[in-house]
């Protein structure tokens, strides 16, 4: 047993985490003193931390992993890479969402530092190597989300999918900590590195194990909005107010892909047989319900609700299929969706106003001839989503494909490759509407030429990425490589 | 003698309650936060029973931390709770039916 000293800490591995904890408390403290008018102070303290976060994740950004806080918490570039996709997911909801929370009464310090402790616990949870640390970000993450959900406190619309998100998260953390407490109990350690060692040495008790991962899978199927535990996904998206909403739909999908990665293919690697096929299960239900309860939906938020549910089937897919570059496409599937779907909610969060949500698909007609270029915005997103070719998300599927198609799971693929074609459809409608036929809406669009110039950066980014994939996609694989194969 | 698996049975009684809770009750909000709760115990149980018979103190550790953010996540539980009852006068869950599709 060492003797625990300031040194042996090691903490300054953790200074992204250390910085934002502390520019967060300043942010509240300094939000106190500022007058209404003088608000958009804090709004740049806030995009000014999460700057400054990015910069000290770039430059601490080691390809060996280092472990802090008594093998607690490591920092290596799985970690690295996904914490930086969040404060990207973060930055764009807040440059997008700044006039829709300022015409909703939302723009109050309350936003910024529950998005800074959301962001936080996703934080944590991506470098977390022992289960007490993996919790406390997850809640972390989950308590302040919860709490954003509900920041429109007079909608009764929000605060219903506030109590239905609570619910549906806590169970989802009761049943992930039921699962731990097994595994505990069969290995005898918190600890994600001695617990895989414990599995790989034959000294775990297999019963315990595997009833412990069921509960595990669950909980996460639950996070993650996985059929047969999807049913919060489309209230919660559809009640929230759409700047939250993206926030639950981008970042915290990277955050998951990390935290999925530690328990399973990290902690759990030995039993990777028997999640493997509980994930299998999860992911072909989500794909089939997913896209075809999408179809049925004129709310566009409750249709990317869905539209997520069979996106998080692809994902799930590609972590099911348990290889390195299995691996490696889920986790560029996950930074790619997060960059779409905040794309998706931002182009919802510009074309609204006050008094004005602009979430049915019915606001989205003609929009080509009030706008061209929002009209070309939505464009891209929608091809992206649907996995057509040039565009992001067509390379996303095709490399999960890939994967499935090494490990001889053809059938799976061509599951997924049906599915696509399916949500094909529900996208290209959007196309369509905004097409092909006429306005309904002549009312200006009054978006901040700051937002508009992000999203034109983002929606290039989509296509960028989608015609030279290959270097962010080998960026990923060796980040994998080394956080997962060096044996600590 | 009390054995290890005495405990693991009770604590799995009372998972198996409080989801049922969770899942049957279609009255009451405040039932459900109390499920919410009791299956966190549970969970403690678990640990703590894990914790004594394998003689290894982390999961007693744990054990405090769950019950720290159990209370945290009771504060914000009924803190919405607040909310939704100032706008629906109601704390039944049947009347949570706004949102649908």
């Amino acid at each position: 047993m060492n003797i625990m000293t300031w040194s042996s800490l090691n903490a300054g591995v953790a200074t992204p985490e250390i910085f934002l904890l502390c520019a967060t408390c300043a942010i509240l403290l300094i939000d106190v003193f500022l007058s209404d008018a003088k608000r958009h102070i804090s709004y740049v303290l806030t995009l000014a931390t999460l700057v400054a976060t990015g910069c000290l994740l770039v430059a601490g950004y080691s390809l060996q992993p280092l472990l802090a806080f008594n093998g607690m918490f490591v920092a290596d570039p799985l970690a690295s890479l996904s914490k930086l996709g969040m404060v990207v997911g973060v930055i764009l909801m807040l440059v997008y969402g700044r006039g829709y929370a300022v015409a909703r009464g939302l723009f109050r310090g309350e936003l910024f530092t529950l998005t800074l402790c959301a962001l936080l616990g996703m934080m944590v949870m991506a470098s977390a190597v022992n289960f007490v640390v993996l919790y406390v970000g997850l809640e972390l993450l989950s308590l302040s989300l919860y709490a954003l959900v509900a920041l429109q406190r007079d909608s009764s619309r929000s605060t219903e999918a506030a109590m239905k998100y609570f619910i549906l998260g806590a169970l989802a953390s009761g049943l992930l900590l039921y699962g731990m407490s097994m595994i505990y109990g069969a290995t005898q350690s918190l600890d994600v590195f001695v617990i895989s060692q414990k599995i790989a040495n034959d000294e775990a008790n297999r019963l315990l194990a595997v009833f412990g991962i069921v509960f595990i899978v669950t909980g996460l199927g639950f996070k993650l909005g996985a059929v047969p535990f999807h049913m919060w996904a489309p209230d919660v998206y559809d009640g929230a107010p759409t700047l939250i909403s993206q926030l639950i739909g981008s970042a915290p999908k990277v955050a998951a892909f990390a935290f999925i990665m530690r328990i399973l293919a990290q902690a759990l690697e030995g039993f990777a047989f028997d999640w493997r096929s509980m994930l299998m299960v999860l992911a072909v239900l989500s794909l089939v319900i997913g896209n075809l309860t999408a179809i049925a939906q004129v709310n566009i938020k409750r249709m990317f609700a869905y539209s997520t549910i069979s996106h998080m089937g692809f994902l799930l897919l590609g972590i099911m299929a348990a290889t390195p570059g299995g691996y490696a496409a889920a986790f560029f599937y996950a930074m790619t969706y997060m960059l779409t779907a905040a794309a998706g909610f931002g182009i919802i969060m510009l074309l609204s106003r006050e008094g004005f949500e602009a979430d049915q698909i019915a606001d989205f007609r003609g929009l080509n001839k009030r706008s061209p270029w929002f009209a070309a915005m939505m464009l891209i997103v929608m091809f992206s989503m649907a996995g057509i070719p040039v565009f992001v998300g067509f390379f996303a599927k095709l490399a999960i494909i890939q994967a499935l198609v090494g490990l001889g799971l053809v059938w799976l693929a061509v599951i997924a490759v049906l599915m696509s074609v399916i949500g094909a459809f529900y996208y290209l409608r959007i196309v369509k509407v905004m097409y092909f036929e006429d306005p309904t809406d002549a009312a200006p669009i009054a978006a901040g030429t700051d937002a508009k110039l992000v999203l034109s950066v983002n929606c290039l980014l989509l296509l960028v990425l989608g015609m030279m994939p290959d270097r962010l996609l080998t960026a990923l694989t060796t980040a994998l490589q080394f956080s997962l194969h060096t044996g600590l | 003698m009390i054995t290890l698996t005495h405990y693991l049975v009770l604590a799995a009684i009372l998972f198996a309650i409080s989801v049922f809770g969770i899942f049957m009750n279609r009255k009451n909000l405040i039932v459900l936060l109390m499920a919410i709760e009791l299956m966190l115990l549970a969970v403690n149980m678990n640990f703590i029973a894990f914790s004594q018979f394998l003689g290894d103190t982390a999961g007693q550790v744990f054990v405090f931390f769950i019950l720290t953010v159990a209370a945290a996540e009771s504060a914000i539980g009924l803190a919405i709770l607040v909310v939704l009852f100032r706008s629906l006068r109601s704390i039944n869950v049947e009347d949570l039916d706004s949102l649908k599709g």
